[in-house]
């Protein structure tokens, strides 16, 4: 009995931890290169939208979920634009795109199906364990069975993360475009070229984290689904010090944090569900002041990089 | 002189005429009504889609002119007022109980101004509060839940815990509690009502747990609830509306809220100069609450169970409780 609370805890955990983990990992990348992305919550208010909008299309989760790949690239690409190019302000541009997420969103809902709020139920969703045979392992069969592809696909992403940005030469002229773009430039770099790539693979990411959130959790659309999630990625970013790994597990803390409060209700443990619902973000604040570890950004993320005059 | 009291005596009859044919005797078509949604928005499949129904319904048949302002946050419940009042709108209906405090204070700033508040009321001689016994309904559906259940297990979600939504909450334990007095109930708040990834954890803890029932008062939350029950085959009651679409086979019932009626019907009031800022409650009684089952999933030995229990509460037998006071003092009556 022990064990089965435990792995719904555990999975229940994951499961909230997902669109998290891909958010933040899309905030990682982004900010790594010297680019802040507050527009994580209009992405994934694309990918979300987009990934069910081409469910619908096409019958296939799958192609839905590239879609809304592709239109989080697409929506990255408005901020890489202003942000790199025009170097305007970029957490007023990443606000700017919230805004138009959310109202295109709203206003595509209302030429394609012509009602608001929410989409009709996608024809398929991709809700269950992809990898049917681990269900059959004793005791942890019934743990695999209650993932979704997605919990795999972020998973894979922290190693993909740290990998490119750790121990490959491409990562550190990223990492090194975010602390001091000057010098990296001197010794060759491409500022422009390596902040926009980076850009561009946090808008797959948020993309991916907002499919999550439809074709992976309730096969519909719904204005206002994503619910603050990209900006509580931020926060996950900021207390995993923008390290994937750290990120990954800030994201396991802020999902068990939020597991453990719906689990203790379903007990009816009389538990103050607003103080539990509260302490991912005490914690987040506390390292942000500095009393648990250090939090310290790249030193070059969210300022623009002019290019020297020849 | 002479044609023009025969032309007038024409248009009598021809309205006379007309009154008597479609009981379309309001005009309503130099009146405008404003909705302002409340953070659900439109499309949240419960109080906001039903309220706009309402005015749907008012303009088909009155030809009012009407518009929706949507509310992203609740910072724009005010600046949504102050824009209904510019546009010159005759009544102000405003969605939901969030609206509470805000129209407390813009009611005063205009005075001049009808609104219409679903869900709360307010004290000022302008707002007419609409609300609804929501804890008869959902007694109703708790009793539907309480025979249903095979593990004596059911659960409940709910959105913010206001004592609003806490009707639902104690109408429906009682319900339960009523029809069998061995079944545990989950209760849970998942503190949003747009989180439907939270609605849906909520509903496989309580799942995992044993609930076999789940009802929810958690708007779009509740969207999570449905497809839980939807992948792992339990029953999930809907709220507001009937909200069997979402998944004909695991829907058991919905609890309805006639939100459109009492719009309808405050209109309907502003069009017969009658609207007088007085709160109206609709009740079980008046069929302002109740149990709907388009999909025809509760057996109908239950549904008789249900309907005994309806006749009860109409015919005023006993009191339903709708806090936890009153469901403290809560004894099941005699059937």
């Amino acid at each position: 009995m022990t064990t089965a609370i435990f792995i719904s805890l555990l999975t229940s955990a994951i499961r909230l931890a997902t669109p998290l983990l891909l958010a933040a990992l899309a905030g990682v990348y982004s900010e790594r290169s010297g680019v802040v992305n507050i527009a994580l919550e209009g992405i994934m208010i694309a990918g979300a939208f987009f990934s069910i909008w081409f469910t619908h299309l096409t019958g296939s989760a799958w192609i839905g979920v590239g879609a809304g790949i592709v239109f989080g690239v697409f929506t990255s690409a408005i901020l890489a634009a202003i942000a790199i190019n025009l170097k305007g302000n970029q957490v007023i541009a990443g606000t700017a795109i919230n805004l138009l997420m959310t109202a295109l969103t709203a206003f595509l809902l209302e030429i394609i199906w012509h009602r608001s709020g929410s989409t009709p139920t996608a024809p398929a969703m991709l809700t269950t364990n992809p990898l049917k045979f681990l269900e059959g392992i004793p005791l942890l069969g019934t743990f695999f069975k209650q993932l979704t592809p997605f919990v795999y696909m972020a998973f894979i992403m922290v190693f993909v993360a740290y990998f490119t940005l750790w121990k490959t030469p491409w990562g550190l002229h990223v990492r090194a475009v975010g602390e001091h773009p000057r010098a990296a430039e001197t010794v060759g770099i491409d500022v422009y070229k390596t902040r926009w790539v980076c850009v561009l693979i946090s808008g797959a990411l948020a993309g991916l984290a907002g499919a999550t959130l439809s074709v992976g959790t309730v096969g519909l659309f719904r204005e206002g689904m994503v619910a603050g999630k990209g900006f509580i990625a931020l926060a996950a970013l900021v207390f995993g010090k923008w390290h994937p790994v750290k990120t990954m597990l800030a994201c396991l803390f802020f999902g068990l944090c939020s597991a453990a409060n719906i689990l203790a209700q379903s007990f009816g443990v009389n538990a103050p569900t607003e103080f539990l619902a509260m302490i991912p973000y005490i914690a987040t604040i506390l390292v942000l002041i500095g009393i648990v570890g250090k939090a310290q950004g790249p030193k070059a993320s969210g300022e623009p990089y002019e290019k020297d005059e020849k | 002189m002479r044609r023009v009291i025969s032309v007038l005596l024409v248009l009598a009859m021809v309205f006379a005429l007309a009154g008597c044919g479609g009981g379309q005797t309001l005009d309503g078509s130099a009146k405008k009504v404003v909705m302002i949604t409340d953070t659900g928005g439109l499309g949240d499949e419960s109080f906001n889609d039903l309220a706009y129904e309402g005015i749907l319904r008012a303009a088909e048949d009155f030809g009012i002119q009407y518009s929706v302002l949507e509310s992203a946050t609740a910072d724009d419940y005010a600046p949504n007022i102050a824009a209904a009042v510019e546009e010159g709108a005759d009544l102000i209906v405003c969605v939901g109980f969030l609206f509470e405090g805000v129209l407390a204070e813009m009611a005063v700033q205009y005075p001049d101004q009808l609104f219409a508040l679903v869900d709360a009321q307010v004290d000022a001689p302008n707002v007419a509060g609409l609300t609804f016994s929501e804890e008869e309904g959902s007694f109703l559906v708790g009793v539907a839940a309480g025979l249903m259940t095979e593990t004596d297990k059911v659960g409940y979600i709910g959105g913010m815990q206001f004592p609003v939504i806490e009707k639902f909450q104690y109408g429906y334990q009682a319900g339960v509690k009523a029809a069998n007095p061995d079944a545990q109930v989950f209760v849970a708040y998942t503190q949003s009502f747009d989180d439907s990834a939270a609605g849906k954890e909520n509903a496989l803890a309580q799942h995992n747990q044993g609930a076999d029932v789940i009802y929810h008062a958690a708007g779009g939350c509740g969207i999570g609830l449905i497809q839980a029950a939807d992948e792992q085959g339990f029953w999930a009651i809907g709220v507001d509306q009937d909200q069997s679409s979402l998944a004909p086979d695991h829907v058991l019932c919905s609890m309805i809220k006639r939100v459109d009626v009492a719009v309808y019907d405050a209109i309907k009031l502003v069009l017969e100069d009658s609207f007088t800022g007085n709160d109206i409650k609709y009740a079980l009684s008046a069929d302002g609450v109740g149990i709907s089952d388009n999909a025809g999933n509760v057996p109908e030995d239950i549904m008789e169970q249900v309907e005994a229990w309806k006749a009860k509460i109409v015919a005023g037998d006993f009191a339903v409780p709708y806090d936890l006071d009153t469901f403290e003092a809560f004894e099941v009556p005699e059937m």
